[in-house]
């Protein structure tokens, strides 16, 4: 579990890495593996340095209500607020939650999406990180009928 | 050499819709072979994308994203004739970088 | 009295109309599903590669494919999808798409015909003939299929298809009409099409080239009927086989007028 610490201490590497990699908009980290790594929604948010959770109508989380396969499983995240870092899709029953990470820069809309495999039926979530460190988050279940992780 | 994306951007109004499909296993780390071994994990970590050579967009991906992605946003203020780049980095170092006019 | 049962009845026609309205039926489900799919479908991955291969110089030859006769002239691609399988005058026999696809191979490139069919599938120059059948079969996609019936092979190999499909066999005894012989039947959420007749537009035949997204692969028309055969528990069939250019014959003429979708987007 990451300590306040070593979220700052993370936030401090990635705000380096900002100004080294050259995007002045939006973070490019490295790989963040403790996001990936995540096994539920609430860690894989914290591991991207969000404050606090909370759900909101101003973010929408697209897909089926049943996928006939779990190997693909179109799933998009936006919103319509302004002050968005990140848009993250997460998966609740998978292996490890997060599926994609989306950097919002002022050059694309708030608008991304992407295909997942779903190890089973699940809860689906899109998540705004904002500027501000605050996660607005929405979901929707989808009912898978063969999961997608094993072959 | 990694097999080519297909990227088709479509401008309409003041932006234009990038669609991508990649051509990579995507493999998750959780699948066994036929001799119980579990395959390795081998999948698409980080896409970036670019307008006229301007940065516009980054993603990191976990396992989970399915086999041949497919990607989709939109690009604000991009016209036809303008250029779209999109690059892809995998877990092993691997990476392609594709290019595609907006029409 | 008459108040209370007006109520009643009001009440009663409320409920029955709101759980038809709320409910959504897996089938339906499945169809929004497979839509939200069918933009950006993988199988173009596939095209792209077989339209490079058919343009690029290769084998012990040094020759690219482009004056490969598909049934319409050297180099027609446009319509010949939906013409296959058909007798060859050159062959002398009946050929599908992906038999004459390795004739061209073997002919113009030097590739050995027999080499190549012994490849697994999705392996070697195996995968390059899925690729080019799927690029020969998105230059038909939204026509109609038109078998020829015009000369006595595909006259012949129409009933010999016939006489295949309802065929019994293996240990389960199942022929192609256990599953595709009647109406309504199903495998888990799969609606299985009635290949006796013409099922419609996009279906059966008129599907094949497809992307699996079960196993993220390209199957061809000859892996699609080897792998019906696998699931009756039949022996395998060899590749483009008399039999399997039989029953496409025979499928194929069964789709004249269904429109092509291939390259589809499966299961």
């Amino acid at each position: 579990m990451q300590t306040r610490r070593e979220t700052l201490k993370h936030s401090a590497v990635v705000a380096g890495l900002l100004a080294s990699a050259g995007f002045p908009q939006f973070a490019h980290a490295a790989f963040n593996k403790a996001a990936f790594d995540a096994k539920t929604v609430q860690d894989a948010t914290k591991a991207v340095g969000a404050s606090s959770m909370a759900e909101s109508k101003d973010v929408t989380i697209t897909g089926p209500d049943i996928a006939e396969n779990g190997a693909v499983v179109p799933l998009g995240a936006s919103t319509s607020l302004p002050g968005v870092k990140q848009l993250l899709i997460l998966v609740e029953k998978n292996p490890s939650t997060l599926v994609a990470m989306f950097y919002v820069s002022d050059a694309v809309e708030a608008n991304f999406a992407t295909r997942a495999k779903m190890g089973q039926s699940s809860d689906v979530y899109a998540v705004a990180i904002m500027n501000d460190g605050k996660a607005l988050w929405a979901k929707k279940e989808v009912k898978v009928t063969l999961g997608g992780c094993g072959g | 050499m990694a097999d080519p994306m297909r990227i088709r951007a479509q401008a309409a109004g003041d932006k234009a819709t990038v669609r991508v499909l990649m051509s990579h296993e995507m493999e998750s780390g959780q699948r066994k072979d036929a001799a119980g071994k579990t395959v390795p994990a081998w999948f698409i970590q980080e896409v970036t994308a670019s307008l006229n050579g301007k940065p516009v967009l980054a993603a990191e991906w976990g396992p989970a994203v399915s086999k041949n992605p497919f990607l989709q946003f939109a690009v604000k203020g991009a016209k036809a004739g303008d250029k779209i780049a999109v690059t892809w980095k995998d877990n092993k170092g691997d990476t392609r970088t594709d290019e595609a006019t907006v029409s | 009295m008459k108040k209370a049962s007006i109520l009643s009845m009001a009440s009663a026609l409320v409920l029955s109309v709101a759980p038809a309205m709320a409910q959504k039926t897996a089938s339906q489900g499945i169809d929004e599903y497979r839509a939200m799919l069918a933009d950006g479908n993988p199988s173009e991955l596939f095209e792209a590669k077989g339209e490079d291969l058919w343009k690029k110089v290769r084998g012990p030859k040094n020759a690219s494919l482009e004056k490969c006769d598909l049934g319409q002239g050297p180099g027609v691609l446009k319509g010949v999808f939906t013409t296959l399988p058909r007798y060859f005058a050159d062959t002398q026999r009946m050929q599908d798409l992906e038999s004459r696809l390795v004739t061209c191979m073997e002919n113009l490139q030097g590739f050995s015909a027999n080499e190549i069919s012994n490849t697994p599938y999705g392996r070697g120059e195996m995968a390059n003939v899925t690729a080019l059948a799927t690029w020969v079969a998105s230059e038909s996609k939204g026509l109609k299929f038109n078998l020829s019936q015009a000369h006595q092979q595909e006259k012949t190999f129409y009933e010999v298809g016939k006489r295949l499909f309802f065929q019994r066999g293996g240990p389960h005894d199942f022929s192609c009409a256990s599953c595709h012989g009647e109406e309504g039947k199903r495998i888990r959420l799969q609606d299985l099409p009635v290949l006796t007749q013409n099922p419609g537009d996009g279906l059966g035949f008129a599907a094949w080239p497809a992307y699996r997204v079960s196993n993220g692969q390209m199957w061809s028309m000859q892996l699609r009927l080897n792998d019906c055969y696998r699931q009756q528990r039949f022996p395998y069939p060899g590749f483009a086989s008399e039999a399997t250019i039989a029953l496409a014959t025979y499928l194929g003429v069964n789709a004249k007028g269904a429109v092509s979708i291939a390259p589809a987007i499966k299961r």
